[in-house]
């Protein structure tokens, strides 16, 4: 007789949870979809600040940024996608020392894996990424950027 | 209530009044069959379509809405691509099974065709044993997927197969049984007489709950049959990564992608026939005002209606349980489904001898 009350009990208790396996699919069914229609909704699109589209160095609103050339980001690399080219200028007043200031900041968004060590590493904090993520391009040498605008300068420390 | 057979006769007529009846019977034949094929490929294609946007609802997601308005024109789309896709040839098979095998996986889906009544004067053959040819038909499917696994000398293939072969026999037993339970409220296997007994009631509702059960068992059991939802151990793509269908390619994969939809489609076409009467219109007794604006809606609407409304349970089934271990499976089928039938048979011979039928 137990047998027979485990039986009936079973199948009443599989069918309650078929059931309510079924319940939780169909408010499912009817709830709002999440699907992002990305070209179409470019204006609205929200991705995160934290998201590693691209490198850049920012730059105030003088041309100045804050990258002294020192080659950290460089060594740190893994991919070998920074390049800092520097150059020496000459004391602007009398008696001086020749300083070393960037020329170029080189790039290369083709070869970076964008794990961040470079904007960990540098001390001056000159670079950070920032969301920005239509970088497709026809040619690959279009991926190869240089950061540092032109004619731009050292931020002078605020004494 | 329109009749289609008014339709159909006049037609022969014509035929048989411009030329001999040999010729007459031929060109019905070939249109008829050309039209079953017609009539099978769009609903493939419609219901490949009804699958994808179901299934995606159910996953949160919008599906498939880039061909056409609402991705409408995907299934023809993909239709295209697989027509045009290589045939891959496979070493070391046995190339006249291997070939041949898709083909009986077709051509017994598109068999049951011929006895399915789509509307009213809308059915091929009208077979005095409608229920048991549709049964045996549907069944035969089975050969072609062994002849697939057998064939493609790949061990997941063979295991699929037998898989197939152990849950076809078994849920075969299930599906017939509550079928039978029909037949002997019934009293015929003929399908118009079938839909005809129902222009009341509802089978569904004629018997009580004997009815209700075997509709419910015979959904699980033509669940299992059509290989899909929680019952697709023949193909579990993560344990054999496509079961008996793993070696073939382009269009011969094709036809097990639509015979696998179209199976799907027969369950619910027998389901509707049986159960709910097919392309009759739902009737209440006593109501005739309400009864005669139900006759105003077409009968091959009633009848698509009611397959489809029976292939979203399918889906929504599908899309909720998990894969049963084959273990499982069996025990659903033998320890469950099969003696809760035999009892459920013995009640409804109950029910008829004593009357107590609506």
């Amino acid at each position: 007789m137990n047998s027979i009350f485990n039986y009936v009990s079973g199948i009443l208790k599989g069918i309650y949870s078929l059931a309510s396996g079924m319940m939780v699919t169909i408010k499912e069914f009817f709830t709002k979809k999440v699907t992002e229609q990305y070209p179409e909704n470019r204006a609205t699109l929200h991705i995160s600040d934290r998201f590693r589209g691209e490198l850049v160095m920012p730059h105030d609103a003088n041309n100045e940024h804050a990258c002294t050339a020192c080659g950290i980001c460089q060594m740190n690399c893994p991919n070998g996608t920074i390049q800092v080219i520097s150059k020496m200028i000459e004391p602007t007043e009398e008696g001086g020392k020749p300083k070393k200031a960037l020329d170029k900041y080189i790039y290369d968004l083709g070869k970076c894996t964008f794990c961040n060590l470079c904007v960990i590493t540098c001390p001056s904090d000159a670079i950070k990424f920032v969301n920005t993520f239509e970088n497709a391009l026809f040619t690959r040498s279009k991926l190869i950027e240089t950061l540092n605008k032109e004619g731009s300068k050292l931020r002078e420390k605020i004494k | 209530m329109f009749d289609f057979s008014t339709v159909t006769i006049w037609f022969d007529q014509l035929l048989r009044g411009a030329m001999p009846e040999f010729w007459a019977l031929t060109i019905e034949f070939v249109l008829v069959g050309v039209l079953l094929l017609v009539l099978y490929a769009v609903l493939a294609l419609i219901l490949i379509y009804f699958e994808r946007k179901i299934c995606a609802a159910f996953q949160c997601r919008i599906g498939p809405n880039r061909v056409g308005k609402w991705g409408v024109f995907q299934s023809i789309a993909d239709m295209v691509k697989i027509l045009i896709k290589e045939i891959i040839p496979i070493n070391h098979t046995d190339k006249f099974l291997f070939y041949l095998a898709p083909f009986f996986v077709i051509a017994a889906s598109f068999m049951t065709f011929g006895a399915i009544p789509f509307g009213k004067g809308l059915q091929t053959f009208d077979f005095n044993i409608g229920i048991f040819y549709l049964l045996a038909v549907s069944s035969l499917g089975v050969i072609g997927i062994l002849l697939a696994g057998w064939s493609s000398n790949n061990k997941y293939s063979m295991i699929g197969a037998m898989r197939s072969g152990a849950q076809l026999i078994s849920y075969e037993l299930s599906a017939g049984l509550s079928m039978l339970t029909v037949v002997v409220l019934a009293g015929t296997m003929q399908l118009s007489e079938i839909i005809t007994n129902q222009h009341n009631t509802w089978y569904l509702f004629q018997g009580h709950i004997s009815t209700v059960i075997a509709f419910i068992v015979y959904l699980i059991a033509g669940h299992a049959e059509t290989n899909r939802g929680p019952f697709d151990l023949p193909e579990a793509e993560s344990e054999l990564t496509a079961g008996y269908h793993t070696e073939y390619s382009g269009i011969q994969f094709g036809f097990y992608y639509l015979a696998e939809y179209l199976n799907m489609f027969v369950i619910a076409a027998i389901a509707t026939t049986v159960f709910l009467g097919g392309w009759m219109p739902f009737h209440i007794t006593g109501l005739d005002g309400f009864n005669t604006i139900m006759d105003y809606i077409p009968s091959p609407i009633w009848f698509f209606a009611k397959a489809f409304a029976l292939m979203f349970l399918s889906l929504w089934v599908r899309w909720t349980f998990p894969r049963l271990r084959i273990d499982q499976l069996l025990n659903l089928e033998w320890k469950y489904l099969l003696p809760i039938n035999m009892v459920n048979l013995m009640l409804m011979v109950i029910l008829v001898l004593f009357g107590w039928i609506l």
